[in-house]
């Protein structure tokens, strides 16, 4: 059973202080034909949400809905009663959240939670239910579909949760889905996987979808329309293809470049490799967590690290996440000291804890992390922050100190007249900008930023980008940029080192970075980028993907997943560290023709 | 992430009188209620004495129990005092009482607790193992303990209600400064080379400055019920002064008459820990702001 779904003139707004509502959604119509998959498409705030959970008759407490109509087969949803209302949601409109391991009861096993609606609701018995579950999860391709559901929620991973999440929300055939974000919070490897299965189960049971998500190329991937939101207003709405290949309006062209940041203008590459002293080199660095009682750590997170930057260049840290990218940046900047090796800055060795180091050596590494909302104190203001590495480093006081701060905002692009705003009240930009001008204030040598983009929306992700790149030529800046986003770090850095599992698999300058060979592991996160062409979901190889068992000790660490490997070499040898015709390094037994070889014929 | 569509609040002109219809604005019916209790009950407590028609302790009536009349608003007591004027000074000094019990009580709780939890390690130990030491101890028996050794005055009073409130407040304070102290604000700070103090008043404090102003009057109710519980037992504040609980202990032989000389100072205690209630209840309890939506 599917059915069109009508939106038509919907209003949404919040309650305001004083009791003036606040336009939320303004006035937004769409429809949806059977069995199509609608995308809402926008930056956060946009409402896209918003209008997802009001198809469910739900609106977020404080907010209203306050005129329009939602037609959802025969149905009037805002019509409805309470307890209609509770019977169309999972019965006929069913939700799959952002954060599956939020949404799953960690004490239930899986299968009780899976059939929980379809059991209570008394739609079947317990038996046919089981049965019909673990067919779903056959269908969204799911491993040992017969006895994940014995298993609790944090046995399975990130991914798997996810498809778990939409097996849920299958189960009493809903005429209508509404994906929120689902892929979102996941790796790009294991977001291929989530979409595959997702795309394939909504073909087979002809089920009528919302898909709501920031990420235009994932969204090119699976919807049939395009509905483009920008403040609760629609910019644009159309069929896939149209939107994708003559955007109208500007909004969406300025979505579509900021998906394509290789796209955008480079900065000039800096000085020739070799030329200059190193600024930081670290050389067989091991680190990790938990001493166990010989002295050796008991859960090793980087294991032999090797780096070396020159000044003024930057070097891209990429690897999915639990890969130690972040701990690398913990041990540069002091706050976790390395079990083996040393971190040499300047040409001399750095003390390994924080407290050694002296106040000049702290100022000269500046740390940014990935989350300004956790990042900033919210309780001051813009100024106190900008402020407080001024005073403590330079001991600037007064009209000195007032007039650098006005510099720093200036840098960031931001009035003077901010400096008195409350950090909670500023927004997710801002708030990264800020914390990107307190590095900037202590005027360090080394810049470490931990995936300063990864939770700003697209637009606002490139627009800082570009700062960086351009603070980095006025200011002569040497960075570390650490992300998972392997085409950020290629449209920003000059040099690029993956890690997998804490070892360091594939190094070299960023340009030898556009074409194969690559190593097997760095191959598989290039093609796994969503690209913003339909077809690109069928084209993509398939990886394995998740957490699986670790090899044992001094094998190559990628060993489960890579789709190359050479039995009775690869499983009994170490990987062997190379040199490529490019000058990159790689840790992997295969040379570089055979390489070249396997990755050209599927391109 | 969430977008602050507050901003406009910025706009607004920010003098006070703006800013307290604003707050007004933004409470409940019931925090309305408390608040407009909390002020009357304060506003009592520091100006009650000038308000005072006779002096409390003056013998001023004809008789004892006197009920409600023009001269003795509500009437007087067993010793034949204006009860008014008895009800006036008593809140002086429950209040009074109660308010550095407890403000003494949080203050020291929330230092230790930040002291401990940014500290760590054995310090944290020490500090936390002494306050599960001091939560073991009946806190009745030890006040009634601290009274019998040392007599009942006025700065005992005020010691034993801070000694007994200040684990809950430290245990408070300490679940949240641990969390505070793991958010990357204060890692920044200590990469930055911070010294303890300034992380713990600069970084942390501000950001839980909200529940704890909600812990505090919480533990302020409890204190007046405290001292008016030592009181009704003759080993709180000491005749001829008296605080609500005194009163409402010698006043006893009243109730059968239903005497106003006891049902004022019972109802005085019930209305202002009711009025700290509902306006603790009413207060956005989150540490840094962000509950209001």
């Amino acid at each position: 059973m599917a059915v069109t779904v009508n939106v038509s003139h919907l209003k949404v707004a919040a309650r305001g202080e004083g009791g003036m509502p606040i336009p939320i959604i303004r006035d937004v119509s769409f429809s949806i034909k059977k069995g199509e998959v609608l995308a809402l498409i926008g930056e956060s705030g946009s409402g896209k949400s918003t209008i997802a959970l009001s198809l469910m008759g739900y609106t977020r407490p404080g907010l209203e809905v306050v005129g329009g109509r939602i037609q959802v087969g025969d149905q009037d949803v805002l019509a409805l009663k309470s307890d209609e209302l509770r019977a169309l949601r999972g019965k006929t409109v069913a939700y799959v959240a952002q954060s599956a391991a939020a949404s799953f009861n960690p004490v239930v096993r899986i299968m009780d939670q899976v059939i929980e609606t379809a059991v209570t609701t008394q739609m079947c018995t317990r038996a046919v239910a089981e049965a019909k579950a673990i067919g779903l999860f056959k269908s969204l391709a799911l491993p040992n579909p017969e006895t994940l559901g014995h298993r609790y929620p944090h046995e399975v991973s990130g991914g798997q949760l996810q498809r778990l999440m939409a097996a849920m929300a299958l189960m009493a055939d809903p005429a209508l889905v509404i994906f929120d974000e689902p892929t979102t919070a996941l790796d790009v490897t294991t977001q291929i996987e989530v979409l595959r299965a997702f795309k394939a189960a909504v073909k087979e049971r002809g089920v009528t979808a919302v898909y709501v998500s920031h990420d235009l190329a994932v969204v090119a991937q699976i919807a049939d329309q395009i509905v483009v939101l920008q403040h609760g207003e629609v910019r644009e709405a159309g069929q896939r293809d149209q939107i994708l290949h003559e955007p109208d309006a500007d909004y969406t062209q300025s979505l579509m470049q900021a998906a394509q940041p290789e796209k955008r203008v480079r900065p000039s590459p800096a000085k020739a490799l070799g030329t200059m002293a190193p600024i930081l080199q670290i050389k067989g660095m091991k680190a990790g967590y938990g001493k166990a009682r010989d002295g050796s750590l008991q859960k090793t997170v980087l294991d032999n690290i090797d780096l070396t930057i020159e000044p003024g260049r930057a070097l891209g840290i990429i690897g999915e996440s639990g890969s130690g990218k972040s701990t690398l940046a913990r041990v540069i900047a002091g706050m976790l000291p390395p079990a083996a090796g040393q971190v040499c800055f300047h040409g001399e060795v750095l003390p390994p804890s924080l407290r050694a180091r002296s106040r000049d050596q702290l100022r000269r590494i500046q740390i940014v992390f990935q989350n300004a909302d956790t990042a900033i104190n919210p309780a001051q203001t813009v100024g106190e922050v900008l402020a407080r590495p001024l005073q403590f480093y330079y001991g600037l006081k007064g009209q000195a100190l007032t007039k650098r701060v006005n510099e720093l905002l200036d840098l960031i692009r931001m009035p003077s007249s901010s400096a008195d705003r409350l950090c909670r009240k500023m927004s997710g930009g801002q708030k990264q900008r800020v914390n990107l001008a307190r590095a900037l204030a202590a005027k360090p040598d080394l810049i470490l930023c931990d995936e300063v983009t990864s939770a700003l929306d697209s637009v606002v992700a490139a627009a800082i980008l570009d700062l960086m790149a351009e603070l980095r030529h006025e200011l002569n800046l040497t960075y570390v940029f650490i992300s998972h986003d392997i085409s950020a770090v290629r449209a920003v850095c000059d040099d690029i080192m993956v890690l997998y599992a804490g070892t360091q698999v594939e190094a070299g300058q960023s340009q030898a970075f556009k074409s194969a060979p690559y190593h097997p592991y760095t191959d598989l996160l290039i093609s796994s980028v969503p690209q913003l062409r339909r077809g690109w979901l069928e084209e993509a190889r398939p990886g394995s993907s998740g957490a699986q068992a670790q090899p044992e000790d001094g094998l190559c660490r990628f060993l489960p997943r890579c789709s190359l490997k050479i039995p009775g070499l690869c499983d009994t040898m170490p990987a062997p560290r190379h040199a490529l015709s490019d000058g990159r390094n790689i840790l992997c037994h295969l040379d570089e023709p055979s390489l070249r070889a396997a990755q050209l014929e599927t391109v | 992430m969430r977008k602050s569509y507050s901003l406009d609040a910025e706009a607004l002109p920010q003098d006070g009188l703006a800013v307290a219809e604003r707050a007004w604005k933004s409470l409940s019916i019931s925090g309305r209620v408390g608040l407009v209790l909390v002020i009357f009950w304060l506003f009592i407590a520091v100006f009650g004495a000038f308000l005072s028609p006779y002096s409390p302790s003056a013998f001023v009536a004809d008789d004892v129990f006197l009920p409600m009349s023009a001269t003795h608003w509500l009437g007087s007591d067993y010793l034949g005092r204006d009860t008014l004027s008895r009800v006036l000074s008593g809140t002086r000094y429950t209040v009074g009482l109660a308010f550095f019990g407890a403000l003494l009580a949080s203050a020291t709780g929330t230092f230790l607790a930040l002291y401990a939890a940014v500290s760590q390690g054995v310090l944290d130990e020490v500090i936390s193992r002494l306050m599960d030491t001091l939560i073991s101890i009946p806190s009745k028996i030890f006040a009634l303990v601290l009274v019998a050794v040392f007599g009942a005055s006025l700065p005992l009073l005020l010691l034993t209600a801070a000694i007994i409130y200040l684990p809950g407040s430290y245990r408070i304070a300490r679940a949240l400064a641990v969390n505070l102290n793991s958010m990357d604000y204060v890692e920044v700070a200590r990469v930055r080379g911070e010294r303890k103090l300034y992380i713990v008043f600069h970084e942390i404090l501000p950001n839980m400055l909200n529940p704890m102003m909600a812990d505090f009057g919480l533990r302020f109710v409890f204190v007046v019920l405290l001292l008016s519980g030592m009181s009704f037992l003759g080993l709180g504040v000491q005749p001829p002064a008296a605080d609500l609980g005194s009163l409402v202990r010698e006043n006893m032989s009243g109730l059968q008459d239903i005497a106003p000389a006891i049902l004022a100072p019972a109802i005085a205690i019930a209305t202002l820990t009711i009025g700290v209630n509902l306006l603790i209840d009413a207060l956005p309890q989150s540490g840094n702001g962000k509950g209001g939506h």
